[in-house]
């Protein structure tokens, strides 16, 4: 490994990129979506809506379809799930709706997830804002955080009659559906597009570069509003484990789609000769196979047990593998070969299962890479909660909510990633936005009404 | 928002949606579950004179499928209600009382004697309902007893019970048709000469589903036996939606309300029945196919349609096609169409092709320098929209009105005028003044 490490942009041509990072699924036509739509049996107490975390109204959303009315089939689904555009891009649909399917039985459940992108697909290319704020209630709420948790609770909020102000640290709302998902699955600008849509309801003032702990405090928050919500996300990254790791050519996964999708020429992107992904999830396959599509000659995904265990759905799997990412199982990151500051390689050391248990075998192999990212999951950073650290309740690291998302304290709810329990997924987050919201509506009626007298 | 409520012979109902006098129908309990799924009213399943009837503990139902097993004709041999009439009549009372603001029709059949029917609305009247329907459609066992469409194929006993039933009641009157006739508007006309204050149609259509050919029976049968039995679902609804817009453009039957029935699953085919003239629709095989939760697409749709297209009440479009249906001979035979076939969607399947080549008109190539390739060849296309339905590309194909240009096939001028059949030179009846088209 005398040579220097090969990381650098352009490897495709000129014109290739457009085709490399268009949309992963075609969209449905109007034909296809009704002949899709006749799949749906209509089933009584449906098994898709109860797989649903935020439970839209599926059989019905497909019907109106089946009759020709999308837009107000989009209704139906954003009434449940207000980010339902980029949900029905990125829902892992094959272990939630589509999974329980009783189409399923013949091995093929309905394209929910497809009916649902030309649903809200026809809402948004209408133009129309089916929304409207409700009637003012006179309280004020912050939402802190503009992912999908945020939007949805302060979506909400708005339409009962309350005036949101929605604050984000980076510069554009969206969240991970902005920063933090391939590119492939929501072209043409449409997670921003379905931010103005969700601020198109009114009443709710969205507040960038503003981030908790560093531009304002929770303690602030708490005295200025009637009450707060926390859909802060996760942040840090977990460590490899592995001496030396802060040397070139080895990055954050998250911080490398961030750049991806942040990029406005992605022929300006370095990208290594050879990457490797560590991590088993959704975030490794999109940095893998977005790495791929960028040039990559040869990238390698790395986790450490089997195919089975991995978070990546099976369909992610086998977009890796038919993107020529090559995935190898049961194999943890040992040690970093660097030369010159840069990393050149890792050893991973093969392991087994003892009896649910992990372990090293003892063997190890060693894999050349120009690059390599961390996807090994990410975790929650709560020194951000400043002075209320301290009050605000954490389980497992992340913020303690009950059943209505409340947290320890009385004015502050929280959802998402940054809260404790959820499933690290969008309609999880959607879901707590919304039930925090009609929580925060019911605390704070009293005080509505009393002075309504 | 457009506003759905409906005034139907009087009778008030927040939506049209109403739920036709069958199955569903037949108990408190299944009227209250429709009731809370949003139905504007409910046709209470036919009521008898006890003793009560008694159905058949054999198969009641049969239907066509799709190859997906979509049901798109449904059949049943079931009777009018086989409860004591005392039963009906206080749930009808109490469901009433809790839904006042929701349609409650009685569908009444008893025998074709005065007294029979100034019976039995007086105790209907009793039970605080909105009106009756009076069935004069039902095409098995009870017209073999002179009762239902044994009536309603009889043109001078249509009205004479109509007419009792508004001499011995307060309330609003609808006489439901019997399609099983040779002129829907005879009946029609009875019905209105009669006294009634509204008009439903269609009831089920005489049939057999099918032959099990082990059996050699009908299918399904009772025992190896079988009986024709009713037929309804989507399959009927040209039939019914013919059948109304004939009542609704006649000039004798003109201005009667009407309530559309046959085949309605869908926002859209309630706006097509009420385009055609129905003031409301009832529905049956959908709400026994899929519950009665249907009804909320149902509204929804109907609503985005009213609201799309800035009506703000049912009336606002009720009857606004009737204009549009007339006689043949009123079509204007110097319009003329042209088949297009967009060659970026299609997908050379030839059915067109071989449609037209074996069955009309020779207009469509099947070949082009030594390729496969479809065209139609404008000198011989008539027009005749044969490759339209038979192709399975959505769109692929389409009719082109030709303006200001010459017609290959004929060789005139297409320049928008207008001529009917009455003043056409072929025709040896022709008036030589001009009939202008209804």
């Amino acid at each position: 490994m005398t040579d220097a490490p090969d990381v650098r942009p352009g490897r495709l041509a000129p014109g290739a990129y457009d085709q490399a990072f268009a949309d992963l699924h075609d969209p449905f036509d109007g034909h296809e979506a009704r002949v899709a739509a006749e799949r749906c049996l209509f089933c009584h107490d449906a098994p898709c809506v109860t797989a649903c975390p935020t439970s839209i109204d599926i059989p019905l959303f497909i019907r109106q379809i089946a009759t020709g009315n999308p837009l107000g089939s989009a209704r139906t689904i954003l009434d449940s799930n207000i980010v339902g555009g980029m949900s029905a891009r990125v829902c892992p649909t094959e272990t939630l709706c589509e999974e329980a399917c009783v189409r399923m039985h013949e091995g093929k459940p309905v394209e929910i997830g497809r009916l649902q992108r030309y649903a809200t697909d026809a809402l948004m290319a209408s133009g129309r804002q089916p929304y409207r704020a409700g009637a003012p209630t006179g309280k004020r709420v912050a939402v802190v955080g503009a992912g999908p948790a945020g939007l949805s609770c302060a979506h909400k909020l708005a339409t009962l009659g309350h005036a949101v102000t929605l604050f984000d640290a980076k510069d554009k709302g969206g969240g991970l559906n902005e920063y933090g998902i391939a590119a492939y699955k929501t072209v043409d600008g449409f997670a921003q597009a379905e931010v103005d849509f969700i601020l198109g309801v009114g009443n709710i003032a969205l507040k960038t570069g503003v981030r908790l702990g560093r531009d304002v405090t929770l303690a602030a928050l708490r005295a200025d509003f009637d009450a707060v919500f926390l859909g802060l996300g996760l942040d840090a990254t977990n460590a490899l484990g592995v001496d030396g790791e802060a040397v070139s050519g080895v990055e954050d996964a998250v911080g490398f789609i961030a750049r991806l999708r942040q990029a406005a020429d992605l022929s300006s992107l370095p990208v290594g000769r050879r990457v490797v992904v560590i991590g088993g999830g959704m975030t490794a396959v999109d940095a893998a196979v977005q790495a791929k599509r960028l040039g990559a000659e040869e990238v390698t995904i790395c986790y450490r047990r089997g195919a089975e265990q991995m978070g990546a759905s099976l369909y992610e799997r086998e977009l890796a593998q038919t993107s020529g990412v090559l995935i190898r199982h049961r194999v943890r990151p040992h040690r970093l070969i660097v030369e010159g500051g840069a990393v050149r390689a890792v050893e991973l050391m093969r392991t087994a299962d003892a009896g649910g248990k992990l372990v090293d075998t003892g063997e190890t192999v060693v894999v050349p890479c120009d690059q390599l990212f961390k996807a090994i999951g990410q975790v929650f950073v709560p020194t951000d909660l400043d002075g209320a650290g301290g009050l605000l309740e954490l389980s497992g690291g992340r913020i303690a909510v009950d059943e209505d998302r409340k947290t320890s304290l009385p004015d502050v709810w929280a959802g998402g990633d940054c809260a404790a329990g959820g499933r690290d997924l969008t309609v999880v987050a959607v879901e707590d936005g919304k039930r925090a919201a009609v929580a925060i509506d019911r605390a704070l009626r009293p005080a509505v009404a009393a002075a309504a007298e | 928002m457009a506003d759905l409520s409906v005034t139907f012979a009087g009778i008030k109902a927040p939506n049209p949606f109403w739920l036709a006098s069958a199955p569903p129908t037949d108990k408190a309990y299944n009227v209250e579950r429709a009731f809370r799924a949003g139905w504007g009213g409910v046709v209470w399943k036919t009521l008898g004179e006890d003793p009560p009837i008694v159905n058949v503990s054999g198969p009641r139902y049969g239907a066509i499928h799709g190859p997906d097993r979509r049901i798109i004709g449904f059949n049943n041999i079931e009777l009018i209600t086989d409860r004591p009439l005392d039963v009906n009549l206080r749930e009808i009372k109490e469901v009433k009382r809790r839904w006042p603001d929701r349609a409650m029709v009685v569908s009444l059949m008893v025998p074709c004697t005065e007294d029979s029917w100034k019976s039995i609305l007086r105790r209907v009247e009793e039970t605080e309902a909105d009106g009756v329907e009076l069935n004069f459609g039902c095409p098995h066992g009870m017209s073999e007893r002179g009762m239902g469409s044994a009536v309603g194929q009889v043109p001078e006993y249509v009205e004479m019970v109509t007419r009792w039933c508004k001499q011995h009641s307060r309330m609003p009157v609808i006489v439901k048709l019997t399609p099983n006739v040779s002129n829907i508007l005879r009946p029609a006309e009875a019905a209105r000469k009669g006294g009634a204050d509204a008009v439903s149609l269609i009831n089920t259509v005489n049939s057999i589903m099918g032959v099990d050919l082990d059996a050699m029976a009908p299918a399904p049968h009772t025992g190896g036996k079988g009986t024709h039995g009713g037929m309804c679902g989507p399959a009927v609804k040209p039939i019914a939606l013919n059948m109304v817009a004939e009542i609704a453009r006649s000039a004798e039957t003109r201005g009667i309300a009407i309530s559309g029935i046959g085949g309605i699953e869908t926002w859209r085919d309630a706006a097509e029945y009420i385009a055609l003239g129905a003031g409301t629709v009832q529905v049956c095989t959908a709400a026994m196919v899929y519950g009665f939760r249907i009804v909320q697409e149902m509204i929804a749709g109907l609503e985005q349609f009213m609201d799309e297209k800035g009506y703000a009440r049912i009336e606002d479009f009720s009857g606004r096609a009737v204009p549009n249906v007339t006689d043949w001979q009123y079509l204007n035979l110097d319009y003329v169409v042209k088949a297009r076939i967009d060659q970026d969607s299609c997908i050379q399947c030839g059915r067109c092709h071989i449609a037209c080549e074996d069955t009309s008109h020779q207009a469509i190539t099947a070949m082009k320098d030594g390729v496969r390739h479809f065209e139609v060849i404008d000198e011989e296309c008539v027009g005749c929209n044969l490759c339209v339905t038979v192709c399975p590309v959505e769109d692929c194909i389409t009719m082109e009105t030709l303006v200001d240009t010459v017609d290959k096939r004929t060789g005139r001028m297409v320049d928008g005028s207008y001529r009917n059949w009455t003043q056409h030179p072929n025709n040896p009846m022709a008036s030589a003044k001009l009939e202008p088209a209804e």
